[in-house]
């Protein structure tokens, strides 16, 4: 559904940050990009829904193709695609609520959305998303005074209220800790599979990306390096991406607190 | 900060090389040279025998002052009300003005970088230098003197004043928030209404609630040149040298100052 | 996660909803609106405008604009040349003497720093400074010693006095503790503390503000005039007075590039001591 095409993204400062992606992700498939910081993760995912402009290359999203796209297509496309951030990038001053609702600016006119005059249907439908990750008594109050876990899930609702075909998720859990990360990604993954959305989940600990994902992508340098299954994922393969490390030792790591968990 | 070898081998530390200090050094004999000249032309210009005469008419002054003559507050209260709608109105007009002025100037939302941004950055100059006395002199000169002038004077010296506070506002807002919001496909509107006017709201608040402070202070003199308010009494006073009226008004408004300053600082602790 | 009750959820599904409002009672908040729009009435109504004499206006306004497209540096020009110096001589020597006076009544006016004594005799400086426009206090002056850039001088350096010392005392009360007591700890005396403790915190700052009050020393300094307390403002004054507006355009835009001027020069300072 999702189809990257010789995607490059060179900055303006001669950085280039993207060298050529080929990619293709099937209806429905969560995948994980892995990569070092500074590997294009972030630009990558950005420049699928044009908050960062690619260079050049395509991005064909059920075919229809976006980097071409006028403001006004290019707005109902991105209704079609839910993104979730790294700081959680809820607007702070506003509600819970608000916030979950802003999820649908792209299907309501401006006045309405400025007097908070939304359709009935798209509140309850929010209720309903609040209720399923556990923050409906939260409604009515202001973002900042969330905690991190809370704020992520919220962003979460944000981006599923868009009732979209695919998730572009940056660093979900990159502020959270180890605990919370898991609860987070075990949420987004289970919401994937509930709702059929296909899913790019860009994150820096390998660790949880296998755990969670049945396709791993590596990115090094702004170019692919690896694309199979979390199994295929060696410490060879892992120093190729991330540099020299004690691959093993982090990997058991987790195997035991894996173990743990479930026992 | 470097070190020298001295004679006998050790080191010395200074602070800076010889060569700055002898920069820091011109520059201080530089600086005292014109304060120098700028204090001897002040004292040309300066009759000295009033200056040594000062003390004594300074109490002649004082003791024609006291006591301030309490019954003229009768016909303070109208004056007072105006001062008090020029800053008031003065400063709703003002930020109606400097809003747009401001998300025309901030690097971030100015939708041209080469053309509108210096003409808002002009406009903010313009009206931030002159002195709103000034701009009543002018306005007085071409719509006639008056309450209206006044709230005019202040409202074009305060769209410079506050619009430079809110884009600096804008200019510091979390830009991540704004992608989110353009993210879910909002429009342009949108994502100013969702994305960023929440980020400026309580700097807009803080802004406008200072600017009504200070507009207090300064509709409080305008009448100096006739642009209304209790300036007028104390300009009227002043020219038929009634002093104690004259003490009157200068209390009246430094109780108004007071107050304005209190409210001011009340209202901004509520929002913050 | 501890989701609410299957009942809680269904309650709200269906239910309008309503931003929460930033004031809780309605009561208050009616009462708050209600007020607002009578004073705006009223102070509305109070405005008398002429529109017929703003009407006539326009067409002097339209001359202004053209004026300020056309200025005339040269009809007064030695007008014009000697008020500005002597707006700037003003501003020179009054920032001088005024940044000079600041400090150590800023010192004075930092609770954390100076005895409850001195503090009450520095901050009622400061309230009796910031309390009096710069426009009043030159009238008293220019009574008290005569016409001339000795009132407007004295004027700008009492102004100067309330609005840095404030700030300064501010910037000191609210300095980082550690790094003071760290001096204090070494046993040094009150003035070394102060030169080691206290000084390079405030510096940066002062430096900043101190160029900052020089700005407004100088715009202050164009009105000045008008009360006879020396400046461009009287040569403006008497432009104003005799319709000649594109002299006036002529000072208000030297006004408006020196005040530019030193807005750039204090942007490259700042940047440069912090």
């Amino acid at each position: 559904m999702l189809k990257l095409d010789k995607l490059v993204k060179t900055y303006n400062t001669g950085d280039q940050a993207l060298k050529s992606v080929e990619l293709e992700i099937p209806q429905g498939q969560v995948l994980a990009l892995i990569g070092p910081s500074g590997a294009g993760k972030s630009t990558l995912i950005r420049c699928i829904n044009r908050l960062v402009e690619p260079t050049s290359g395509k991005v064909y999203l059920d075919g229809i193709e976006l980097t071409t796209l006028g403001s006004g297509a290019l707005r109902r496309e991105r209704r079609r695609m839910g993104m979730i951030f790294q700081e959680y990038a809820l607007v702070e001053r506003l509600t819970v609520m608000e916030n979950v609702l802003s999820g649908r600016l792209g299907y309501v006119g401006f006045w309405r959305s400025f007097l908070r005059r939304f359709p009935q249907s798209d509140v309850d439908n929010a209720y309903r998303l609040l209720d399923r990750v556990g923050l409906v008594h939260m409604a009515d109050k202001r973002a900042d005074e969330l905690s991190g876990g809370q704020r992520q899930r919220v962003g979460i609702c944000r981006a599923l209220i868009q009732d979209p075909a695919l998730l572009l998720v940056d660093e979900p859990t990159a502020s959270l800790d180890p605990k919370t990360s898991r609860q987070i990604m075990r949420l987004i993954v289970e919401l994937c599979s509930e709702r059929g959305l296909a899913a790019i989940i860009n994150i820096h600990d390998v660790a949880l990306a296998k755990m969670f994902v049945q396709r791993i992508v590596g990115l090094e340098s702004g170019a692919i390096v690896f694309d199979g299954v979390p199994d295929d994922l060696t410490p060879d393969m892992l120093t190729h991406i991330y540099g020299e490390e004690d691959w093993e030792a982090t990997i058991e790591k987790v195997e035991d607190e894996e173990q743990e968990a479930a026992q | 900060m470097v070190t020298h070898t001295q004679p006998d081998g050790s080191l010395k530390w200074t602070r800076r090389t010889t060569g700055e200090r002898m920069v820091r050094w011109f520059g201080w004999l530089v600086g005292v040279a014109v304060f120098v000249y700028a204090w001897n032309t002040i004292s040309q210009a300066t009759t000295w025998f009033f200056v040594w005469d000062a003390p004594r008419i300074a109490g002649d002054i004082f003791g024609r002052a006291t006591p301030p003559r309490w019954s003229y507050i009768d016909k303070l209260w109208g004056p007072i009300w105006d001062t008090l709608n020029i800053a008031t109105l003065g400063t709703i007009i003002s930020l109606f003005l400097a809003v747009p002025v401001a998300f025309l100037a901030a690097r971030n939302t100015t939708p041209s970088k080469m053309f509108i941004r210096p003409i808002a950055l002009l406009i903010i100059v313009s009206t931030r230098s002159i002195n709103s006395l000034i701009w009543a002199l002018l306005l007085i000169a071409i719509i006639g003197p008056g309450v209206f002038a006044g709230i005019v004077a202040i409202a074009i010296r305060s769209i410079g004043f506050c619009a430079k506070l809110l884009y600096e506002a804008i200019e510091e807002i979390n830009e991540t928030q704004v992608e989110a919001i353009t993210a879910t496909g909002g429009s342009r509107w949108q994502v100013m209404v969702y994305g960023i006017v929440p980020q400026i709201l309580p700097a807009f608040a803080g802004i406008a609630v200072f600017r009504w402070d200070i507009n207090i202070r300064e509709s409080t003199v305008l009448g100096l040149v006739g642009a209304g308010g209790i300036g007028l009494q104390l300009s009227a006073s002043l020219n038929v040298l009634a002093w104690p009226q004259v003490t009157l008004i200068l209390l009246v408004i430094l109780v108004a100052v007071v107050i304005g300053e209190w409210v001011s600082a009340k209202v901004r602790g509520a929002i913050i | 996660m501890t989701g609410p009750t299957v009942s809680e959820l269904d309650v709200l599904i269906g239910n309008k909803w309503k931003k929460p409002s930033l004031i809780k009672s309605d009561w208050l908040r009616w009462g708050l609106t209600l007020g607002a729009l009578i004073y705006l009435v009223l102070a509305i109504n109070s405005v008398e405008v002429s529109w017929s004499r703003v009407y006539e206006g326009l067409d002097r306004g339209a001359k202004f604009v053209k004026a300020f497209l056309n200025p005339d540096f040269t009809t007064r020009a030695t007008d014009i040349r000697e008020g500005m110096i002597e707006s700037i001589i003003m501003t020179i020597a009054a920032s001088v003497v005024g940044i000079a006076i600041s400090i150590p009544i800023g010192l004075g006016a930092a609770r954390n720093i100076a005895p409850l004594p001195v503090y009450l005799v520095c901050r009622s400086i400061i309230a009796v400074s910031r309390a009096l426009q710069e426009i009043i206090v030159a009238i008293l002056l220019v009574a008290i010693f005569g016409f001339g850039p000795l009132a407007g001088f004295l004027t700008l350096s009492f102004a100067t006095i309330g609005f840095l010392s404030k700030l300064l005392a501010e910037e000191i009360e609210s300095m980082d503790k550690v790094q003071a007591e760290a001096v204090k700890a070494t046993g040094s005396r009150w003035s070394q503390w102060i030169n080691y403790g206290v000084q390079p915190q405030v510096i940066p700052r002062l430096i900043g503000l101190s160029i900052y009050r020089v700005d407004i020393n100088f715009r202050e300094s164009a009105i000045l005039g008008l009360v006879g307390a020396g400046g461009i403002g009287a040569t403006l004054n008497t432009a104003f007075d005799r319709y000649e507006y594109d002299t006036a355009a002529a000072i208000l835009l030297i006004i408006i590039v020196i005040v530019m001027v030193l807005e750039y020069l204090s942007g490259v300072i700042r940047a440069r001591v912090q």
